[in-house]
Order: C-alpha cells, then sequence, then structure tokens
C-alpha cells in the first residue's frame, strides 16, 4: 500500500470496536483511505465507512487495540485504497493488505488500482464455457468447472477440502491449449499450517513463480481479512485482462471473511439480518464473487474456487445460502463419506455446476458427457434411497433392481470418487468409469440417455 | 424551481443534503461533481435523504446536489425490444462504449435511440378527435413487433393537425400536434412516464386464458394465466433461474421482459448469447425481437436493484397498452426487498421481520397488482395482459420468511421448488404437492375448447395418482415395498411414470424443451390409460411384474424426448401398442 499527501487530523472522540470516529473533518470522502498515526509513531491503516456532519467514522484494519483517544492522529489521504501491480507481483508474498512479506522490497508498479473493483458490465462478458480439466473425477464428469466460472467448496472444520483445492490449482488445466496460468491465493484468517500447505504445494509442483499469495493467518488482525479478497482480486483482474493470463483465484476461509464484517456490521450498531450478519452481506459477497469472470475482446479469465466452512456443516447457515445463491454451483464436502475415510469426499447430490452444461459435450468433452452425468445422478440419488430403505427392511426385503442401485453406489464410491491426491484423470477415463457404474443397470433403466449412445458405451450386453 | 443543495453525509448508496426545501419525494436528483444519479425519498426540512443509484466511493460532503424536478421516468417508445439496461434504463451498451467493460460512473445515455429512423404508417387523420391512449399510427420495432405510437397517457388529447404522412421519422420528429383549449402539444413517437406510477387502463378482465409454457409441470399441473401472478421460490440449486429462463423462451407472449435483480451477471449474458439464436416456436423469429433485458446485477449499486422492477414492469404495461401480451420475470424479487431492507437500515427505520421494513408487504403487493388482463384506454379498442412471475430466493430455503410469505398473500400460482428434487436431478424440481394454481378452474374452459374436452378429468385423475402415491411412500419407508398390494404397487410405477414421463423436462434437450399442449394432453392421456389399463389386467390375475416389464414402459418414458412436437402420430401409434401389449399379457394367469 502507498500513501502520500493528504490531511492531518487529531481529534478523534470515539473507538469502539474496530472503529475510530474522528471529529472536526471537512474534506473527507466516503470509501476514502486513512492513515492512523499513533504517538508511538505506529501506523495502521483504515478506511471511511461513513462521513458527514464534521464527523468521519473510520474503519481500522489492524483494529483498535493500543490506539488512544489522545494519542492518536488520522491522515485522510485523498483517494480510495489501492494496490500496486505489475508482472513482478508473481512468485510473490504478501500479507492481509498486500504488503509484502517475503522479506522482499516492493515491487515496481506498473499501476495503481482501485481494490473494490468495477462491477463488470454484463454486456460486455464472454459466456464462460472452456471446459477445465482437474484430473479429478468427480468435478470434471459431474460438477464440471470452467474458465470464468466462480465454484466454491462448501465444508466443515476438519475436512479434506484444502488437499482438493490444492490438487485443483495443481492439475488444472485447459486440454489442448498453451495459454498462460497463474494461481491467486488469499488465505483469510486460516490457521498458518493450511497457509503453509498451499504454499509447499505450489512450490513442489513447480506453480508457485507462476502464483501471487495474501496471507492473512488467524493471528493477523481480524479486520484486514475484509481488505485480504479485495486485493487478491485486484491483482487477479490485472494478470487476467491487463496481461491476458488465465487465473485461478483460491480464496479461503470466506466464513472468516464474513465474521469480520459481522464484527463491523455490530461495532456500527446496524440492524441485523440473519444470525447477526449484516443484511447486506450478500451485496457484500457479491461484490467478491462476481469479479469472477472472462470479457469480450480480452484474453484472460478470473476462475475462482472459494472455499468456506460451514458452521456446524450446515448449508442453511448465512454464509454458505448467501454464497450459493450468488456463486455458480457449489461443491459439497460430506461428513459421511469422510468418515468413511473416502478421498475426495463429494456429496454430489448436494453439489451443482451451473455452467457445466455450456463446457462439456461434442468439442470439448464428448458428446454423451451431459446424458450420462445425468443418469449417473439419478442413479446415485436412487441408491441412496435404497440403502435407507435397505437399512430398515434389510437386503432381503428388495427387489432385485433394488439389489443392483445398491451396487451403483458402491461402486460410484470406490472406483469413481475414490482417487490419490496426486492422480490426474483425464476426462476419457472419468467418462469411462461413468459408464461402468450405469453399466451394473439393466439397458431399461437408463431413461435418461439416448439409445444411440447407451449402444455405443453401454459396457456389458 | 429545482432544488440546489449540498451534501451533509455519506454512508454507502445513502446520502443526505441540506438546502433541499424545494424538492419532491421521488425526484431524481443530481448527487455530487461527478454528477451521480439518485432519487429523493425522505424530505426531513430541507434535509433531503437520497438513494444514490451509483456507486458514492469517493463523494464528499459539501458536493453539490441539483434536483431535476422530474420523477424518476422510463422513456417508452420504439427501439425498446432486444436492449439490456440497467436498473435506470441506461442501455448497458452505450455504457460499455464510454467505460468499457467496467460500468463507470455519472454516464449519461438516451434509454433508445433518437436518430434512428422509423417507417410510421398513419392510422389518424388531421382534424380527429384524440384522447390519451389512441392510437395514431403505428412503426414496425422487429420483425416481430408492430408499435402503436399512443398518445401518452398523461396528455391532454384533443384535435389532430399537422399529421405527417406515410415515411421514415425519427424519435424526436413531431409526428402531430394536438390542440386543446387553443393549445397546441406536440406528439412524438415517444414519451415518458414515471416508474412509480401504475399506467391507466380502461377496465380490467378475469384471467381465463392460459399463459403456456411449453412446461409440463406449468401447463398441465399449475398453469398460470395471462395477466395472471405467479411466484417460484426455492433454495440456490433449485432450478429457479433454468425454469424463468425456460418461461421466458417458450411463454405464448407477445413481449418478454426478463428483469435479472441482484443476480449473477453471467446469466445476463447467457440470455443475451442464446435468445438471437432461438427461435420463437410460433413465429420463427429469433427470441430477442421480443425481448427487453433490465440488468442489475447483484454487485452493481444496490438502490438501481430497488428500482429496476418498477422499470421493468413499467415498459411491460406500455406494451400491454398496445394490445399485446406481455410476460415479465423478475429474478429475484428477494433481492429487491434485500435492496428496501438496505435503504430502510440507513434511513434508521424501526424494522419489521428480519430487519425488513413494515412496508415490504405493501409495496409487494403493489407491484403484483400491476398484473392483469384489461381493455387498454383510447381507441381502437386494444386488450393486452401483463403476467407477473416472480422468484423468491427464501433465505436457507425456508419458506416461511418474510418474503416468501408475503408474496403468498398477492399472487395465485406458486411453484415451490423443492431442494430433494434437485438433489435427485429431478428438473424442474417444482414440487406437486406444495404448488398450487388458482387458474385451474379458470383456464379448464381453454383446454376443453381448444385441446380435448377430457383434460380436466385427466389431469386430475394424473394428480390424483401423486397424491395417493404420496401417502403410499410413507408406508414403504417404514415397511417397505412388499407391505404393499399389488394394486397399490401400481399407483407407485404409475407415479414413477408421471415423474419421469411427464414432470421431469429437460431444458438443455432440444426436443424436450419445448412441449406443445397437444404433446402434454396426449402423455399425460397414455400414462393415465396405462394406468387403467394396468388395472384391469392386474384384477384378470397378469402380474404387476410382467406390466412393468412391457416394452411400452421405457417408450412411453422416453417419448418426451423421442418424439418431436410435429410427430404426434407416433403417440398414436404408441398407443395402439400399449393396448396390443396389455391384450397379449393379460389372460395369461399367473400365480403368486
Amino acid at each position: 500500500m502507498t500513501t502520500a499527501g493528504g490531511v492531518q487530523y487529531s481529534k478523534i472522540s470515539e473507538i469502539k470496536g474496530p472503529l475510530v470516529v474522528v471529529d472536526g473533518v471537512d474534506n473527507a470522502a466516503f470509501d476514502e483511505l486513512v492513515e492512523i498515526e499513533t504517538n508511538e509513531g505506529e501506523r495502521r491503516l483504515g478506511k471511511v465507512l461513513e462521513v458527514g456532519n464534521g464527523k468521519a467514522i473510520v474503519q481500522v484494519f489492524e483494529g483498535t487495540t493500543g490506539l488512544s483517544i489522545s494519542g492518536t492522529n488520522a491522515k485522510f489521504v485523498g483517494k480510495v485504497m489501492e494496490m500496486p501491480v505489475s508482472k513482478e507481483v508473481l512468485g510473490r508474498v504478501f500479507d492481509g493488505l498486500g504488503r509484502p512479506k517475503d522479506g522482499l522490497p516492493d515491487p515496481i508498479a506498473d499501476k495503481f488500482i482501485d481494490i473494490n473493483g468495477e462491477p463488470m458490465n454484463p454486456e460486455q462478458r464472454e459466456y464462460p464455457k472452456d471446459f477445465i480439466q482437474t484430473g479429478v473425477s468427480v468435478i470434471d464428469g459431474l460438477i464440471t468447472l470452467v474458465r470464468g466460472q466462480k465454484l466454491p467448496i462448501f465444508s466443515g472444520s476438519g475436512m479434506s477440502h484444502n488437499l482438493l483445492a490444492a490438487q485443483i490449482a495443481r492439475q488444472a488445466t485447459v486440454v489442448g491449449t498453451n495459454d498462460e496460468f497463474a494461481v491467486v491465493f488469499a488465505a483469510i484468517g486460516v490457521q498458518y499450517s493450511e497457509a503453509e500447505y498451499f504454499r509447499r504445494s505450489l512450490e513442489e509442483s513447480g506453480a508457485l513463480k507462476r502464483s501471487v499469495l495474501f496471507l492473512n493467518t488467524a493471528d493477523d488482525p481480524a479486520i484486514e481479512r475484509i481488505i485480504t479478497p479485495r486485493v487478491a482480486l485486484t491483482v487477479a483482474e490485472y494478470l487476467a485482462f491487463e496481461l491476458g493470463m488465465h487465473v485461478l483465484v483460491i480464496l479461503t476461509d470466506m466464513t472468516n471473511y464474513a465474521e469480520a464484517l459481522r464484527e463491523i456490521s455490530a461495532a456500527r450498531e446496524e440492524v441485523p439480518g440473519r444470525k447477526g450478519y449484516p443484511g447486506y452481506l450478500y451485496t457484500d459477497l457479491s461484490t467478491l464473487y462476481e469479479r469472477a469472470g472472462k470479457l469480450n475482446g480480452r484474453n484472460g479469465s478470473v476462475t475462482q474456487v472459494p472455499i468456506l466452512s460451514m458452521p456446524s456443516d450446515d448449508i442453511t447457515h448465512p454464509i454458505p445460502d448467501l454464497t450459493g445463491y450468488i456463486t455458480e454451483g457449489q461443491i459439497v464436502v460430506g461428513r459421511d463419506l469422510f468418515r468413511q475415510g473416502v478421498y475426495p469426499p463429494i456429496n454430489i447430490l448436494m453439489s451443482l455446476s451451473r455452467l457445466m452444461k455450456d463446457g462439456i459435450g461434442k468439442g470439448s468433452t464428448r458428446e454423451d458427457h451431459a446424458e450420462i452425468a445425468n443418469q449417473v445422478y439419478d442413479a446415485y440419488s436412487r441408491s441412496q434411497e435404497v440403502r435407507a430403505l435397505a437399512g430398515i427392511v434389510g437386503k432381503a426385503g428388495l427387489t432385485d433392481i433394488d439389489l443392483k442401485y445398491m451396487d451403483v453406489g458402491d461402486v460410484f464410491e470406490k472406483e469413481f470418487l475414490t482417487q490419490a491426491t496426486d492422480e490426474n484423470r483425464t476426462i476419457e477415463e472419468t467418462l469411462n468409469i461413468l459408464w461402468k457404474i450405469v453399466s451394473k443397470l439393466p439397458k431399461n433403466e437408463l431413461t435418461k440417455i439416448k439409445d444411440k449412445y447407451v449402444e455405443q458405451y453401454y459396457q456389458g450386453k | 424551481m429545482t432544488a440546489q443543495g449540498r451534501i451533509v453525509w455519506v454512508s454507502g448508496p445513502a446520502v443526505r443534503a441540506d438546502g433541499m426545501s424545494d424538492a419532491k419525494m421521488y425526484e431524481t436528483v443530481t448527487v455530487g461533481n461527478s454528477k451521480l444519479v439518485g432519487e429523493v425519498i425522505r424530505l426531513t426540512g430541507d434535509v433531503a435523504f437520497i438513494q444514490v443509484y451509483e456507486s458514492t466511493s469517493g463523494l464528499k460532503p459539501g458536493e453539490p446536489v441539483i434536483g431535476t424536478g422530474n420523477p424518476l421516468s422510463v422513456v417508452l417508445g420504439p427501439g425498446i425490444i432486444g436492449q439490456l439496461y440497467d436498473g435506470i434504463q441506461r442501455p448497458l451498451k452505450e455504457l460499455s462504449k464510454a467505460s468499457g467493460s467496467f460500468i463507470g460512473r455519472g454516464i449519461t445515455t438516451t434509454p433508445v435511440d433518437m436518430i434512428k429512423k422509423y417507417h410510421f404508417i398513419p392510422t389518424a387523420k388531421n382534424g380527429d378527435e384524440v384522447l390519451p391512449g389512441n392510437v395514431i399510427g403505428t412503426v414496425q420495432e422487429t420483425d416481430l413487433i408492430e408499435h402503436s405510437i399512443m398518445v401518452p397517457p398523461n396528455h391532454p388529447g384533443g384535435k389532430i393537425s399537422n399529421l405527417v404522412s406515410e415515411g421514415d421519422y425519427n424519435l424526436e420528429t413531431e409526428l402531430a400536434t394536438v390542440q386543446k383549449d387553443g393549445q397546441n402539444v406536440p406528439l412524438k413517437m415517444y414519451h415518458k412516464w414515471p416508474v412509480r406510477k401504475p399506467r391507466p387502463y380502461l377496465k380490467r378482465y378475469d384471467a381465463t386464458v392460459p399463459l403456456l409454457t411449453g412446461q409440463r409441470v406449468i401447463d398441465t399441473f399449475f398453469p398460470i394465466a395471462k395477466g395472471g401472478t405467479g411466484s417460484i421460490p426455492g433454495a440456490f440449486g433449485t432450478g429457479k433461474t433454468v425454469t424463468l429462463h425456460q418461461i421466458a423462451k417458450w411463454a405464448d407472449s407477445q413481449v418478454v421482459v426478463y428483469i435479472g435483480c441482484g443476480e449473477r451477471g453471467n446469466e445476463m449474458t447467457e440470455v443475451l448469447v442464446e435468445f438471437p439464436h432461438l427461435k420463437d416456436p410460433r413465429s420463427g423469429k429469433p427470441l430477442m425481437d421480443r425481448t427487453v433485458l433490465v440488468a442489475n446485477t447483484s454487485n452493481m449499486p444496490v438502490a438501481a436493484r430497488e428500482a429496476s422492477i418498477y422499470t421493468g414492469v413499467t415498459i411491460a404495461e406500455y406494451y400491454r397498452d398496445m394490445g399485446k401480451d406481455v410476460v415479465l420475470v423478475a429474478d429475484s424479487t428477494s433481492r429487491w426487498a434485500e435492496a428496501l431492507r438496505e435503504m430502510s437500515g440507513r434511513l434508521e427505520e424501526m424494522p419489521a421481520e428480519e430487519g425488513y421494513p413494515s412496508y415490504l408487504a405493501s409495496r409487494l403487493a403493489e407491484f403484483y397488482e400491476r398484473a392483469g388482463r384489461v381493455r387498454a384506454a383510447g381507441s381502437p379498442d386494444r386488450d393486452g395482459s401483463v403476467t407477473l412471475i416472480g422468484a423468491v430466493s427464501p433465505s436457507g430455503g425456508d419458506f416461511t420468511e418474510p418474503v416468501t410469505t408475503h408474496t403468498m398473500r398477492f399472487i395465485k400460482t406458486f411453484w415451490a421448488l423443492d431442494a430433494k428434487l434437485a438433489y435427485s436431478r429431478h428438473y424442474p424440481s417444482i414440487n406437486w404437492m406444495n404448488s398450487y394454481s388458482g387458474y385451474l378452474g379458470d383456464i379448464a374452459k381453454w383446454w376443453s375448447e381448444n385441446i380435448s374436452p377430457e383434460w380436466f378429468t385427466i389431469r386430475n385423475e394424473a394428480y390424483g395418482i401423486l397424491q395417493r402415491e404420496d401417502t403410499l411412500k410413507e408406508i414403504v419407508k417404514l415397511l417397505g415395498p412388499d407391505a404393499l398390494p399389488d394394486e397399490e404397487k401400481l399407483i407407485l410405477e404409475i407415479a414413477r411414470m408421471v415423474k419421469i414421463g411427464l414432470l421431469q423436462q429437460n431444458s438443455f434437450d432440444d426436443v424436450d424443451t419445448y412441449c406443445s399442449p397437444e404433446k402434454q394432453f396426449k402423455l399425460l392421456k397414455l400414462i393415465v390409460d396405462f394406468y387403467k389399463l394396468g388395472q384391469q389386467s392386474l384384477k384378470e390375475g397378469t402380474s404387476l411384474s410382467s406390466i412393468r416389464q412391457l416394452p411400452v414402459v421405457t417408450l412411453l418414458l422416453k417419448a418426451r424426448m423421442d418424439i418431436k412436437d410435429n410427430e404426434m402420430p407416433k403417440l398414436d401409434k404408441l398407443e395402439n401398442d400399449m393396448k396390443e401389449q396389455f391384450k397379449n399379457i393379460s389372460g395369461v394367469k399367473v400365480t403368486n
């Protein structure tokens, strides 16, 4: 962050939570960047949340611990918060506010960009449809990711979402292209070990020099987390739309972001929406997630894989709920599968990729992809019902066809879902396993697949 | 005298300005040095509370606020169809010319092309006395839309003079002069109308004609009428947007207004990319030739999201006044309600449920009351309709939250989306037990006259099977399927056929995406006939498994995809095959 110029004020009238109220202000703008300086010479950053009638309410990113009413100065910098960007940011590690954390000097800036970004004009968007092969069967086959999509991972505490996200970051590729790619990783209030796991994983795969890391770990200031995804996405947009790279952004953990937002809202005594989260949580989250996409006439793309841990694994909690309304699908990590030791433990019935339909089929994956995926969804869903029934009436009470559906569930979980963290399957391999699953059923059960594909791909007679 | 004041306070989209004693409620104002668009929503002394339709980042106290003297209005004239507007009717294409790929601020544009010429054919004559709403001529707006040029509803009317002859004119041309009480008022191809004020009409009709959407679960089981209201609530991932897109694509209306209100940017892009290539099943012309898009995506300023609903419905009423059937689809009214909530919070109003303002219900009621099938004002006689369909995004998928419960009070068709159905990929995931339609009785006559007199009976028989299944399912869950006698197992089997062969519809399949009313009825009847033949066979001692294994079963289930609308004889053949196959198995006695 760079700051220069500005007007200094020393009259602080109130400090509460992460907020500071500055008095006698006559020339501050809404959203303006503020430098807070203590008598001891410590400098912190903040921004104007509300201004008028001679007062400005300032949110201090590093928190207000240690600030005093008499010993604090506020300087209004005269501009909104900006992130210096250039190609040199690749391979670097920054803190949650975008300041170098790797001991190296500031990268030489090509330009300074407002971290809030501007909304993409929907008329100028290019509809995403390039299939990304992640090498993870369950994603490629059933929850297909495309370039420019925002597809979050809904997980719960302690589950293997980080392994999965790191595997996607290492393996993701668009088959048959040589486009430049980059990974932007933002750690938002996660444990140091999780952030380090990502760094090492990128390093080992040789992707670190194509990556930019923003780290706000659990011991860093909570309010800084409001800024971390914004600086990360600003860099991502620059790499994508100015340098033409295909950028994969991983944001983890969005739950910590939402909690920081709630803290500020509570300090401002706003009327809360559900569970104490502010009524504008949806709009606020959308200003992050909607920064994914592709633009007409430009080469690059921003693909987002945000990770969030659902409190008590509850998908109706406001954070996953509002996220799901904005993102283009969701990958849901299931506790039951995780307990059984399945990796990746994806609950496909609750998962969805909204952009899948346009990224698959003839010319990108295979002509039968949509129909076989539908049939597998249907069959696996039926297998779950049969399992539940078997739990009551016992296997003996099941019909022949029910037993076949039991088989479907087993093959699905053991052969299709399960794979190693370094196993990179091609889309053909993935589709063939899908056919193996449905081939456990007689042909007349395959009501969602056109006959010609059944003739071509059905394994058996 | 327009108001000229200064900003005294800024917080997000809310701004307070003093020196505004001349401002009127709901007047539009320009805010700050960068001339952002705003609207006055409260007046206290000389302080105006303003909601700003653009990002207020960088706005300072002390900057000027200037009134325009006019309420928030839309420009109504040829050139609207095919546009993609933001929430306050700025064409997004024009915005991109000014600010590139991202949306800039303080940009002024005209909603329609004022220079473009249209071929005007007068229908009135010099000397005619005209009233508000009278048609004075027509222009061809798109291949599909003949656009009537009407005397504006707020125009005094009078005697026509200086009417231009047939020819090409642009929107600013004075087409005629109207004299009233010695005053000359010019008439142009366009006029302005305030968005928050419903356009007047002569009288309202009952809604008795179905709006055909080509979606079986809607048309056959939970129909909506032209001029009716409907709501489609559902948790995320249940397919709200896909269902709304399907309605926008295939509904048998002449104009579609699609409002993306606080939703995803890519969804609007999808419509923009897809609609020009899709053909209207009735006229064969591109769907874009009848569609208007209003997009205020989730990350665009929240106040303009509130306005987008009114912008859309006013445009819809304008085309209704020409005698057209218009469908307006709003995705999602919950985001609109959240915009209300956000502004209400900034106004520090006392909140009602879940922080929503106490006037949420009355605003919803006002909106849905703008639907209707009407006789338009003025001559010649024109009947048009506005059908309003709103998505609701209940938090946590909980239908007891305020937006859903209040919406249910003001709509007549309720399509409840069900996460469980969506998880098992039953799409559209409209739950047949929780959904309802208040138009069923009113539109049965249309089906009876146009498709088949048996329609109502057959539809109710099929629905009865689904209801029976719902009860039987509970028994199966507890005791297993063997606990049921064969007659009831047959019901489960038939219900499965109704679900897979009829209720499910693949919107991404070329054939299945649209289903004609004739085909809908025939499919329904085939399944109900199968049930009757099955019952008969069981009585005659045939085993259930031999009924289940009839080759016709799979064909029936796939007929929705395999048999096109124009291949009805194939369905007749299926019927004969079915009867034949039942004949072959009955008489073969099987002992269990």
